[in-house]
């Protein structure tokens, strides 16, 4: 199988995409002429022209809900935010048109768009541009978000999320965009709301999504190897829908849970999912719910201190010790 | 106190207004004498919808909020009367009128206001949130000037999909000063899209006047992106209809984007909760009936012009009463949504769940 990268893959998404359907338009500041601010969208202007790569002014609140009234026609654009944390500025066009329209018109209407970009902290950019606000885009019923780990779910996903009849929140990361996976050269789709465990275990789940399902993979070695722990690692790869049912099972196996989210903690995916675990599994759980979050702060810029305000493989490992440890 | 007291806000319609005689404008010479009594009984049909409405709210029969479009209906009549096949239209959230306009029945719209499951969407949108996508309306929105960039995103979907249409995307004066709006202005110019901002200018925004919100003339920002502006009396169908054909021809022949400032007025306040005695005087709003009103004015007219008589004017207004009463009978007697339908119209994959791809829960408890 072919190794590409995460960045790779999510192009070749697009561009399979775009091959595949007329309606398909992909749109953002810098997506075209520039090849993409993080070179996600490198030669596409070369190869489908201006009409199908199109470059917007720095204009979230107008280029977004433009995109989101051209889905009501039945344009399917898929939307680059350069950094998911400008969706600040269009919060009201994200979270109040695309995500309601179809609701307040008694389902009359459908807006089939994507916006994708990165949402990660790590690069050193401070507050304004390291949000990761999957659990403010999930609290809004409409709309579907994923949060892709590795470059074989990135362009599946991607695929499917395009060819998504809702609304699709798509978060990448840009210290994702250069890590390498395989990825099958025949066309295939991964389907939105089903988990993927990236590591069998038989001691502790870790559940996760997003970069940390990488820093979880690197704890759960060094935990076999140096503590003889067995670690299964779920990665939900959709925060909405959710597939709940495959994390349920590994609390079934396990008995005990880490919960591993880049994520301010009030109010976080691991919020809503240590409430469901304890309402639907409490009696498979061998001791409390841990987890690893962001430090509770803005994202801090210093750079050697970003790495420990966010999830790290220590950090995962030192929490999953306590886990182990607190319900023996 | 007038509601425009600033120095440059005079127009030349105003200044004017007897120049131009409007009905013999091609696009109104052209109207046969049935679609000229037909513009007349929609604006009365708005009008007696309206104050149906407000008797049924006055009732407690209606939640929420209700903006009254009363004094305005020459502007969304006159606008809509224009399109066509591959024309689209969006508004805000004193949409009454426009959904009216484009032709929806009066029982959904009024049911919607009820909050019955027949409704026009179900009883989940509610007076702010009219929709009927095949007849091109796309809503029907809460937020000042967030529809806006989605009203450019339509004549972004008619110039892509090659057709020959225009978007009209409908704002207040108040809008003109969101953010949303120019950069929809911008994107609009930039790309040549086919769409006709229309600023409904009624002189308040909510409670506060044109002069103490808005700097300088509100149509002429459309100059500092390229864009074309006219202004025009709203107060008469003709002149609606001659100015819109203007830049809607525009959009649909050259793409090229527009905006046009229609000058109305509304008889009541911004919602039926707001009491109207902080912000104007009673005689402004009595001078504007006695002058301006949409309806006397083209009544007038269709009199003059033997088009209508005092039996046909009778007999369209006794039937718009019989339509409204109709439709609040209808909507008493119609069931509520239920509560296993608050989950439903979600998603569309929820709502076709053999076509779903998805897997996973997409609701949560």
């Amino acid at each position: 199988m072919p190794l590409i990268t995460y960045r790779e893959a999510v192009r070749h998404a697009l561009a399979e995409e775009i091959e595949r359907d007329r309606n398909v338009v992909v749109m953002g500041e810098e997506v075209a002429q520039f090849n993409g601010a993080y070179k996600v969208t490198e030669g596409l202007l070369a190869r489908f022209g201006p009409e199908r790569i199109v470059d917007t002014p720095i204009s979230e609140a107008g280029f977004i809900g433009m995109g989101i009234g051209a889905s009501m026609l039945g344009v399917r654009p898929v939307m680059e935010l350069m950094f998911w944390s400008f969706y600040s500025v269009a919060f009201d066009q994200i979270l109040n048109n695309a995500a309601n329209v179809r609701y307040m018109s008694g389902g009359q209407i459908h807006c089939p768009i994507v916006i994708r970009g990165p949402a990660n902290g790590g690069t050193n950019v401070g507050a304004t541009h390291s949000h990761t606000p999957e659990n403010v885009l999930a609290n809004h019923p409409g709309v579907k978000v994923v949060v892709p780990a590795t470059p074989y779910d990135a362009k599946g996903l991607l695929k499917s999320a395009i060819r998504d009849n809702d609304p699709v929140f798509f978060l990448e990361n840009t210290m994702l965009y250069g890590e390498k996976g395989e990825v099958p050269a025949e066309e295939y789709l991964v389907p939105l709301g089903l988990a993927d465990v990236k590591r069998q275990g038989t001691d502790l789940s870790i559940v996760t999504y997003g970069r940390s399902v990488l820093h979880s993979l690197a704890a759960a070695a060094i935990l076999e190897k140096e503590h003889d722990v067995s670690v299964e690692v779920v990665d939900l790869r959709s925060i909405r829908p959710l597939d709940i049912d495959t994390v349920l099972a590994s609390v079934a196996k396990t008995h005990r849970v880490l919960i591993v989210e880049e994520q301010k903690p009030f109010a976080s995916v691991g919020a809503q999912l240590s409430y469901m675990i304890q309402r639907e599994a409490f009696d498979e759980l061998d001791g409390p719910i841990h987890r690893v979050t962001t430090v509770d702060a803005p994202a801090i810029y210093s750079p050697p201190i970003e790495i420990e305000q966010l999830p790290n493989p220590q950090r995962v490992l030192k929490a999953a010790l306590e886990v182990v440890a607190s319900s023996e | 106190m007038s509601k425009k007291s600033t120095a440059n806000a005079e127009k030349p319609a105003e200044a004017a207004p007897s120049v131009t005689d409007y009905s013999r404008s091609p696009v109104n010479s052209r109207l046969s004498r049935e679609q000229k009594i037909e513009l007349h009984r929609k604006m009365v049909r708005i009008r007696r919808f309206e104050e149906r409405s407000l008797r049924a709210y006055q009732a407690k029969k209606i939640g929420g909020f209700l903006h009254l479009y009363i004094g305005q209906e020459a502007v969304a009549v006159g606008c809509c009367s224009l399109m066509g096949k591959d024309d689209h239209i969006i508004t805000a959230y004193r949409d009454h009128g426009h959904a009216i306009a484009v032709g929806m029945e009066l029982n959904p719209l009024m049911a919607e206001l009820y909050g019955k499951a027949t409704g026009c969407s179900k009883g989940k949108g509610g007076s702010m949130h009219y929709f009927d996508p095949s007849r091109n309306f796309w809503g029907g929105h809460g937020i000042v000037g967030g529809q806006i960039p989605l009203g450019v995103g339509l004549a972004y979907g008619i110039k892509y999909k090659g057709l020959k249409g225009a978007a009209m995307a409908f704002m207040g004066d108040g809008a003109v000063n969101q953010g949303a709006v120019h950069e929809a202005y911008n994107l609009a110019a930039l790309w040549k899209l086919p769409v006709v901002f229309v600023i409904e200018n009624n002189g308040y925004s909510m409670g506060t006047s044109q002069a103490r919100s808005s700097a300088g003339e509100l149509a002429k920002r459309a100059e500092g992106y390229d864009m074309p502006w006219g202004q025009c009396n709203g107060h008469d169908v003709y002149e609606v209809r001659a100015c819109m054909e203007k830049y809607l021809t525009l959009a649909r022949e050259k793409h090229q984007p527009s905006t046009v400032e229609i000058d109305t007025y509304r008889y009541r306040g911004h919602s039926v909760a707001d009491p109207d005695n902080t912000y104007r005087s009673k005689q402004e709003i009595e001078e504007y009936r006695r002058t301006k009103d949409p309806i006397q004015v083209f009544q007038q007219k269709l009199l003059a012009e033997g088009v209508l008589d005092d039996a046909t004017i009778e007999k369209i207004d006794a039937e718009a009463r019989a339509e409204a009463d109709t439709a609040a009978e209808f909507s008493e007697a119609s069931p509520f949504p239920t509560v296993d339908d608050i989950q439903k119209d979600v998603y569309w994959e929820a709502d076709h769940p053999t076509e779903r791809k998805s897997k996973g829960r997409l609701f949560f408890d």
